[in-house]
């Protein structure tokens, strides 16, 4: 495996290597090498020489688009060259000791999903591949994934490992579905369920707080016990009241989608942003809240302290015990509620462990994204993207087995926490109680 | 928080507080309190007494949550104030109904006529302990090495399938094959948590992110080769499923035809001797423990705390591996599917956490949460009470053990070392003076 090739180039032994002192990392260059490697020996290997046609607009768009059609062969060979170009370029910026910026990163995916989607639809039986279809349900498989993101990241912030979101998500699902069910309606019961959802989360989240940080029991621990107890009480109470009384309790009304005006008719984006239900537009408010009140409010400044170094954060007067409590409930409230995406915004009727480890996923993505908010919404929809692109993928008949797709987001993830992410290191106080001297 | 300085919180990150300690010796007290009194307070502050309270409050949750879901109880509760004794008597009925259906699941059937075929549950709760207190053994092994392994679904899975394989498409006499089967199985489990360790040695990648995405990983691999002739479909069918296991490679039964009781539920045993032996009588377990404890303090003591990592995990492996073993070879012999793992992956992170990391522990909670499973089955079936329940009252059982100032407070204990609570909060205020 690459070794993790961090260190500190310390220019000269002056003044000068005071103030410019850069790490270098040459992660970035080697992993784009390494992919573009990949992608060049799978398509050397299993050539497709057909053409890819790529729709952009579906059938009820104000706007249409033409149809795309790439072909195969000189696609992905273009793509090639351009995917070496850029690990060329990347490798330039790290020689010159500057950092590779976020945007080269996500060039680099988005040529690199086109020469794959074009070698793929190109060996196809149906070589179409439905863009708007492929983007607006990768967008909504992610959307637990994120709200599940934004929960850890607020709370191992704060320095509290949490590993229970999957059983905060799934108490939202339930008690999303059961208060929708019983209040009715076409408005009132989906938005009074989406609160009720909240809630779940905050009594799932209070019983972390408490035995975390009360009784200094081990984070991880409680984590794990409350995923099986919430997947228990939740699967108990479905086999035994909910399902004899479906009607009653387990047929909530579902979130209309409102198309947004003018905005839902920009082709391509349009349908996939700004079609949506509810939850979804109040999901771009939070990524913009969480971010912001993270690294630009004193809430955040106070937050990231008690997680960062909680006795420095103690000795300036912040009651640490009560942060951690929290900004721990506000984060179960936000898993809480994207939990009610699932019934409410998806199927409607809840259903046993119908979260399936989507809260494990968002765990992942806030390592893939470096606890920062933004990062990890990007790694939550990189992981619905690959989800959503099997689907794809297996309705126009690829040569990939539908598995190895499958198994993408997961191979993608550990590949970067060995090696994009590494050693980098989250929120230093994280998983540990503060023992007050 | 005035009870930051308590000794749980020492109890609780680890510190030795000997449950004996003569306290009164150290500052010495008029009135001496009698040798009674003296063991009463050691038995209500020992960890035992906590365990069984534990134990209890879970299975009182357990009670409520029948009592309020079952159908009878709240047909009579509609005119509680009318009667309220029948409201009583069906709380009673529903709750009595489903825990001595679990108890006649999980020990002794007294409706069965002789001794052999009342017995029976017994044998199936150690048959469903068998795979639990391996994997549990292994989980708890990382723990110690100071690792989280929540890749047991995983490492079964792709246990399963080797020792499955070996099992199914050779022919071989019958001990070695049985044998070669097992230690395939073993060998694939040890490799695939393996990938978990050496990633954290080399490139300190998070063995708990790792080993979640390997569970993924190894359930889409094994579907895949469930579903591909050649690999591991039975041949000639469409199931994604594999042909049985022969003859000559399944554990034989140690009780006679009549009980499912298999050669496995001996190798768990085996098995826990063996971890204590590793963990408290080697230098390996003496290094592994050295590095959960503090993993600094054993690279400065010339530990190589990376090469830990990798031998933790592959034990750790090896071990949730015959777990894998056993549901092929001696539960489900008739070919396998990708569910073939059962949830003991996860089930033995909690079996691991009841039983403190120490492999006698998790024997006893291995046998525990067999008992609970085997009983769940025909409370199920009996009452009509779902067993989904074994689950909460599994996981309450885990949380309550783990925070032991909540069950003392619960039940009013006595804090463990304290004496009546004048003279305690005296002796703790000079204690906070002398550091």
């Amino acid at each position: 495996m690459t070794a993790p090739s961090q260190h500190h180039a310390t220019a000269t032994p002056t003044e000068q290597a005071l103030d410019s002192t850069t790490v270098l990392s040459w992660k970035a260059p080697i992993s784009f090498a390494v992919i573009t490697a990949l992608l060049a020996v799978l398509f050397l290997t299993t050539r497709h020489s057909g053409d890819a046609t790529f729709r952009l607009s579906a059938g009820n768009d104000l706007i249409q688009i033409p149809e795309v059609t790439l072909n195969g062969p000189v696609t992905t060979w273009t793509c090639i060259a351009l995917l070496t170009a850029i690990t060329v370029a990347a490798a330039a910026l790290v020689r010159a000791k500057r950092r590779v910026p976020l945007w080269v990163v996500v060039i680099f995916a988005v040529i690199g999903l086109i020469a794959f989607l074009t070698w793929a639809a190109a060996g196809a039986r149906t070589p179409v591949i439905p863009l708007p279809g492929l983007l607006a349900g990768a967008l909504s498989l992610s959307v637990p994934l994120i709200f599940g993101a934004l929960c850890g990241v607020i709370s191992e912030r704060v320095g509290v490992i949490n590993i229970a979101i999957e059983g905060q998500l799934l108490a939202g699902a339930f008690t999303s579905a059961v208060v929708a069910s019983v209040i009715g309606q076409q408005w009132l019961g989906p938005i009074v369920g989406l609160f009720a959802a909240a809630i779940s989360g905050v009594l799932v989240a209070f019983v972390l707080a408490a035995f975390s940080i009360k009784y200094f029991v081990d984070q991880v621990i409680v984590g794990v016990v409350l995923n099986v107890l919430v997947i228990g009480l939740t699967s108990f109470l479905f086999s035994q009241v909910l399902a004899p009384n479906a009607a009653l309790l387990n047929s909530p009304p579902r979130l209309q989608r409102i198309p947004i005006p003018i905005l839902s008719e920009i082709p391509l984006i349009g349908p996939m942003f700004f079609r949506q239900t509810l939850i979804v537009y109040a999901m771009y408010v939070i990524i913009a809240a969480v971010y912001i009140g993270l690294f630009h409010t004193r809430w955040g400044l106070r937050l990231r302290s008690v997680g960062e170094h909680p006795t420095a954060a103690d000795t300036v007067g912040i009651n640490v015990a009560r942060t951690r409590f929290w900004n721990v409930s506000l984060a179960g409230a936000i898993a809480g509620f994207g939990g009610a995406f699932f019934t409410l915004g998806a199927v409607g009727a809840f259903n046993k462990e119908m979260t399936a480890g989507a809260g494990f996923i968002a765990l992942a993505a806030v390592i893939f994204g470096q606890w920062d908010p933004i990062r990890a919404t990007l790694a939550a929809l990189l992981f619905g993207f690959a989800s959503n692109l099997q689907n794809t993928l297996s309705v126009i008949g690829s040569p990939v087995p539908s598995e190895f797709m499958l198994m993408l987001p997961y191979v993608v993830t550990i590949l970067a926490v060995a090696g994009f992410v590494g050693k980098v290191r989250g929120p230093a106080a994280a998983g540990k109680p503060y023992i007050k001297a | 928080m005035s009870d930051r300085n308590d000794p749980d919180v020492a109890l609780e990150t680890g510190a030795q507080v000997p449950p004996d300690e003569p306290v009164i010796e150290k500052e010495p007290e008029p009135e001496e309190p009698s040798r009674w009194q003296q063991a009463l307070r050691e038995i209500a502050t020992g960890n035992a007494i906590i365990s069984v309270l534990a134990v209890l409050l879970a299975l009182a949750v357990g009670a409520i949550m029948i009592a309020f879901t079952d159908e009878r109880v709240q047909a009579a509760s509609g005119y509680f104030f009318a009667r309220p004794g029948d409201t009583f008597v069906a709380i009673w009925d529903s709750v009595a109904g489903a825990y001595s259906a679990l108890f006649q699941g999980a020990v002794y059937n007294f409706r069965r006529p002789d001794f052999v075929s009342g017995i029976r549950p017994l044998t199936e709760t150690l048959n469903f302990a068998t795979p639990l207190i391996a994997a549990g053994l292994g989980v708890g092994l990382a723990f110690r090495v100071g690792m989280f392994n929540i890749g047991g679904r995983g490492q079964m899975l792709l246990a399963a399938s080797a020792a499955g394989w070996v099992a199914f498409s050779f022919d071989l006499p019958f001990p070695v094959h049985m044998i070669v089967a097992t230690i395939a199985g073993i060998v694939a489990g040890a490799l695939w948590a393996g990938i978990a360790g050496l990633l954290k040695a080399r490139t300190g990648a998070h063995e708990v992110i790792v080993t979640i995405m390997l569970n993924y990983v190894a359930l889409y691999l094994v579907s895949w080769m469930l579903r591909t002739q050649g690999l591991l479909q039975a041949p000639g069918t469409n199931n994604p499923k594999t042909p049985p296991m022969k003859d000559t490679a399944i554990f034989f039964d140690l009780l006679g035809p009549q009980f499912n009781l298999h050669f496995g539920f001996i190798l768990s045993i085996a098995c826990v001797v063996l971890v204590w032996w590793i963990l408290d009588r080697s230098s390996l377990g003496f290094q592994f423990r050295a590095v959960g404890l503090n993993p600094k303090a054993a690279r400065v003591a010339g530990i190589n705390v990376n090469r830990m990592y990798v031998y933790g995990m592959l034990i750790s492996g090896a071990l949730v591996g015959l777990a894998g073993v056993d549901q092929v070879l001696g539960t489900v012999t008739t070919g396998f599917s990708s569910g073939i793992d059962a949830g003991i992956g996860f089930d033995a992170i909690t079996v691991a956490l009841l039983g403190g990391s120490n492999p006698w522990g998790i024997l006893a909670a291995g046998i525990l949460f067999g008992a609970f499973k085997a009983g769940g089955f025909s409370m199920q079936a009996a009452e009509g009470v779902p067993i989904d329940i074994v689950l909460v009252v599994q996981s309450l059982i885990v949380l309550f053990i783990a925070a032991p100032p909540l069950v003392r407070a619960i039940f009013r204990l006595p804090q463990p070392g304290s004496k009546p609570k004048k003279r305690n909060r005296t002796a703790r205020t000079e204690e906070v003076a002398a550091k």
